[in-house]
Formats: structure tokens, C-alpha cells, sequence
């Protein structure tokens, strides 16, 4: 699947212009409310139509407004989930779930069988139930299933999880990374929240003020994210377990990382990512200090805002970010090319 | 009570009953443009529509015959191209009614249209559904109340409409002579009091149940959607 987006699209006085071509499997929208990620997805599914562009799936040309040509999004086969779950409240779980079966006859999607689904999403108990009767992860992964079973060739998320606490959240997220690893549908999907992208995206797309600022892998893109809650990804491979502290050892471009006993055999490759802030940054190799995780780097880059600085480092080709006071920098004398030596207080894990 | 009684309570039910089923689909299609279409002269159609309600009823009844009559363009047209009669016939009763009824009926559903969420429309379109499919499944269904209440509203007004009907159609025993007429009728002639009574008690009985079920319809079916 590629998706190759080339529009201008102007609401009042905000106007979009975005142009990328995506990847294979889960593609990331990143950025700020109001940064225009869901009028893009909007155009994407049909349900705006741009001012000028050119959206193509599959060499598909679905819309066109120099050859006035617009696919009608009943006819694009573009799965949508939204932020509200947008279940028909007439109509039981199985009957929303069965909905898109009368169009998806020959239209080539990805077979997606109901029982299948059912149990992906683990949803079975819920089928005869209203959608009002459901909290608000059970009708996420309803409208999740429901947007599979209509046999989409692209799956609209359109921050699928900022409507759920944190608790729904992460029974959410595991569905839809099982979604990306076995269903086989390409997903476009729109996050604000950096944990979220660096878990499930393979590409990221970075929405700034309307505009594409950064496109690329997760790896390359995501450091450089204007985020308050700015980190970074390092991809690692589970090395060792040690069973007696219940610790688990990875091993990372950037060095070795012990963290609490994860349950995945060795050899399995996880995704780390580590919040800026929970990064310290120490001239000397630290000794006695409780931190488990120090790592040896380079300054690459500071990027002062305010009282504040972040700070990238280059630990072995690995990018780290590490959000420090201004006073902190001035008092190191923290400059490009300076080795320091990187505390990490915390880490969370992805499988990947 | 005597045979004409009977024949006016007959033929009330068949007008009302007819007014409503053959305005029904009009109903739905004109009140779903004034909710979600945006045409140039939708103002001019919604005043249209509402023009029964504020106009005087002998006026929409003469207006009636003006252009339904047997001489009437459209009258006329109807007559000779397929046979259809409205003057001074039951089905001229049946169209007064209908157009008396109809600015209640568009109100009522327009209104419950205009209360679904439009979202839940486009979600049903990016599961591959034709805009038509989409009304059929989704908005129709929704929108169920208000039709009923519109349904109902229209057959309670065909029950009691009288200006126009006597106006258009005449008062015809047998044909054109509905229960308010055969009422009025009654009014008029000694001794008719008695009649006029049991037709109007006739009248409020079936009033009220028809009120009585479009309150049922409506509580089953807001009942089944919040059954889990």
C-alpha cells in the first residue's frame, strides 16, 4: 500500500498544505491540536473535499481537483475509526459490526472473516448488547472491528484512544498493534501523544501550524518532535533475564539498558522510549547512584525554549533527548561535541 | 345510531387513513430537504409547505378547487392523462386533508431528522454505504419517532378538517361527507342533536386513541433502543 497526499485546503483562516508519500504499515500524523491532522484524514476518507491536490492509494487516484475528479468516500474503501466511536445507537454490536458486509462484495479488501475479528478484538461476549450499554474502550474496539469487517484497504484512526483514560487506553492499544501485526491493513493514524506513535507507528508524519514539517521512520523523526512531553526511541533486542532481581538486560545501539523483568524471550526486538525529562546528563561517569542506566554520549544539539533546554545527545549513532534547566546547560558548559554520560531515572517498553 | 352516522365515520377513517400513508413518503422527502439540503428557494419551499397552516381553510380549499377542479389546469391534466378525479369525490376529501395535514407532519419529522447526529451518517458512508443506504438504515430509522408523531398529527387533523374539505368537495353524504360535516350537518336540521353527539363522542374517542398509540409506538421503540 502506498498513499501518496498532495493538498491545499484553506477553513476560514487556517489552511492546510500537506504532501507525503507513506509506507507500508502503521503511518503516524503527529502533532498539536489544531495542526490540521483530522482535516487531513478527513480529506484522506472523503469527507472533505480539498480546495486543490491530489490523494492517490494504490495508484488509485481518489481525489483530483485539476481533473475534477472526486471518488465519493462510500466508494473509496477506506476504513474510518474516530475519536467517538460513531456506533449506530439503533442497532446492536453485532448488527454494527455486520454493517459494511453489503459493500464489500468483490471489492478486493483484506478478507477480514467476522469470527476472526470477533476474537481479535475480543468482543464476543459484547455482540447482542447496545452500543450505550458499552464503556468507552469496548466501543473503540466495536468501532475498531466494525471498520475492519468492511474489508477497508486503509485504516483513518483518528486518535482512536484521546477519548479513554490512561487504564482503557492500554487495553486498547495491544488490539490495535495486533491489528498492525496480523490483519495486514495499512493504518493512518492521528496521535498527539508521543508514547502512542513511538508504540505502533512504522512512519511518522509531523503536522506543525498546517504544514509537513518531518517525514520518516519513527526512529529519525520522533526525537525531533516539537512536543511538550518531547523523548526518544531506541529500538533494542531483549539480551538477558536476571531472575534473581527481576531484571531484564537489552541491548541497544546505544549501550545496555537493565530494566524491570519484562516477559518476552530473549532475542525479542522491543522499542524504548524514554521522556526527555527523565534523561540527566553528568560530566563524569557517575558512580554510586541508584540509577540502573547510564549510557556514554555526544552533545549533537540544544535547542533552548525558555528556562528550559533540550538537549539531543548521540549515543553510538542512537539519538537521546535529555530536557534540562537553561541553568543546568551554562553551569556544564554543555556544547556540541561535549561527551557526557546519560542517567536514565525511566524507561517504558514496546514490543515491536 | 343510523346508517349515514355510520357512512360518515367510514369515510372519515378512509380519508384520514388515506391522507396520511399517500402524504407520508412526500412528508419524509420534503422534511429531510429543509433539514440537510442546501438548495437555492429552500425558504420559498418551507414557506409553501407552512402555507395551510396560517392561511384561512375555506381559502386553501377554494385555492383547492381553483387548480383541482374538473376545469383546473391540474384538475384537468389528471382527469384526461390518468382518469384521476379529486371534485367532489372522496379522494378530493383525501388531497384537502392531506394538504391541511401536511406542514404538521413535515414539522414533526424534520425536526427529529435534524436531531441525528449527521456523523453517524458519514460513518455509515466509510463502511462503503450509498448516501440512499445510509437514509434507509440510518436515518430513517432514527428519525422513526418524529414520523410517527408526524404520522399521527396528520391523520388527527384529516379527522377534524373541515373548511377546506366542505369548501373543495362539497358535503355529500356518502362521498365527500366526513364526520365534521355530517356533525355540522346534524347542527342544522330539528331534531339532529342526538346524532351530532354520538358522532362527536365517536369523534373524540378515536381522537384519543390514536393519540393514546402513537404514545405506545413511540414508548416501544425508545424502549427497544435502550434495551441491552
Amino acid at each position: 500500500m502506498s498513499l501518496d497526499v498532495d493538498i491545499e485546503h484553506s477553513h476560514g483562516a487556517f489552511h492546510l498544505s500537506a504532501r507525503f508519500v507513506s509506507e507500508p504499515g502503521v503511518t503516524a500524523l503527529f502533532g498539536r491540536s489544531g495542526s490540521g491532522k483530522t482535516t487531513l484524514v478527513n480529506i484522506v476518507g472523503g469527507l472533505i473535499r480539498p480546495d486543490r491536490g491530489r490523494v492517490t492509494v494504490d495508484g488509485q487516484v481518489l481525489v483530483d481537483t485539476e481533473r475534477r475528479l472526486f471518488v465519493p468516500k462510500h466508494r473509496r474503501r477506506i476504513g474510518y475509526v474516530f475519536q467517538d466511536s460513531r456506533l449506530f445507537p439503533h442497532l446492536s454490536v453485532r448488527q454494527n459490526l455486520l454493517y459494511g458486509r453489503w459493500f464489500t462484495r468483490g471489492n478486493g479488501g483484506a478478507v477480514a472473516e467476522f469470527d476472526a475479528v470477533v476474537e481479535l478484538l475480543g468482543i464476543a461476549a459484547l455482540l447482542d448488547r447496545r452500543p450505550e450499554s458499552l464503556s468507552g474502550g469496548e466501543k473503540q474496539r466495536v468501532a475498531l472491528g466494525r471498520a475492519l469487517l468492511a474489508h477497508p484497504r486503509l485504516l483513518l484512526m483518528d486518535e482512536p484512544l484521546a477519548s479513554l483514560d490512561e487504564a482503557r487506553r492500554a487495553e486498547i492499544l495491544p488490539y490495535i498493534e495486533r491489528l498492525r501485526d496480523k490483519a495486514g491493513v495499512p493504518i493512518l493514524y492521528v496521535s498527539h501523544s508521543v508514547a502512542e506513535v513511538a508504540r505502533l507507528a512504522t512512519t511518522v508524519v509531523i503536522l506543525a501550524d498546517g504544514k509537513v514539517t518531518a517525514v520518516g521512520s519513527v526512529l529519525d523523526i520522533l526525537p525531533l518532535a516539537d512536543t511538550s512531553d518531547g523523548g526518544s526511541v531506541l529500538d533494542a533486542v531483549v539480551a538477558r533475564h536476571d531472575e534473581g532481581f527481576q531484571l531484564t538486560t537489552l541491548a541497544s545501539a546505544a549501550g545496555e539498558l537493565q530494566v524491570p523483568r519484562l516477559s518476552a524471550p530473549r532475542g525479542t526486538s522491543v522499542r524504548a522510549y524514554i521522556r526527555a525529562r527523565d534523561v540527566m546528563l553528568s560530566l563524569q561517569p557517575p558512580q554510586e547512584i541508584s540509577a540502573l542506566n547510564v549510557l556514554a554520549g555526544k552533545v549533537a544539539q540544544i535547542t533552548p525554549s525558555g528556562a528550559q533546554a533540550d538537549v539531543r545527545l548521540d549515543c553510538n549513532g542512537a539519538v537521546l533527548t535529555a530536557r534540562l534547566t537553561a541553568k543546568s546547560v551554562q553551569r556544564l558548559a554543555l556544547a556540541p561535541g561535549r561527551p557526557v554520560y546519560a542517567v536514565i531515572k525511566s524507561v517504558s517498553f514496546e514490543r515491536s | 345510531m343510523t346508517a349515514e352516522e355510520w357512512t360518515a365515520v367510514r369515510l372519515s377513517l378512509l380519508v384520514a387513513v388515506t391522507a396520511t400513508a399517500a402524504s407520508l413518503p412526500f412528508g419524509i422527502a420534503i422534511a429531510w430537504l429543509l433539514a440537510r439540503g442546501r438548495f437555492w428557494g429552500k425558504s420559498l419551499v418551507d414557506t409553501l409547505v407552512h402555507l395551510p397552516l396560517i392561511l384561512p381553510p375555506v381559502v386553501t380549499g377554494y385555492l383547492l378547487l381553483i387548480l383541482f377542479g374538473k376545469r383546473g389546469p391540474i384538475g384537468e391534466f389528471l382527469n384526461d392523462t390518468f382518469g384521476i378525479v379529486f371534485a367532489f369525490r372522496w379522494t378530493g376529501a383525501a388531497l384537502a386533508c392531506a394538504v391541511m395535514g401536511f406542514p404538521l407532519m413535515v414539522r414533526a419529522i424534520r425536526l427529529s431528522i435534524e436531531a441525528i447526529d449527521t456523523r453517524l451518517e458519514s460513518a455509515a458512508g466509510t463502511l462503503g454505504a450509498h448516501p440512499l443506504f445510509v437514509f434507509a438504515t440510518i436515518t430513517l430509522p432514527l428519525s422513526l419517532p418524529g414520523v410517527i408523531a408526524g404520522a399521527i398529527l396528520c391523520f388527527a387533523k384529516s379527522m377534524g378538517e373541515f373548511g377546506a374539505t366542505i369548501t373543495f368537495v362539497s358535503n355529500i353524504p356518502g362521498e365527500t361527507q366526513t364526520l365534521p360535516s355530517a356533525i355540522y350537518t346534524l347542527t342544522q336540521v330539528p331534531g339532529g342533536d342526538a346524532g351530532a353527539l354520538r358522532l362527536t363522542a365517536i369523534s373524540v374517542v378515536i381522537s384519543m386513541t390514536a393519540l393514546l398509540g402513537s404514545e405506545l409506538l413511540a414508548r416501544s421503540i425508545g424502549a427497544r433502543r435502550v434495551a441491552t
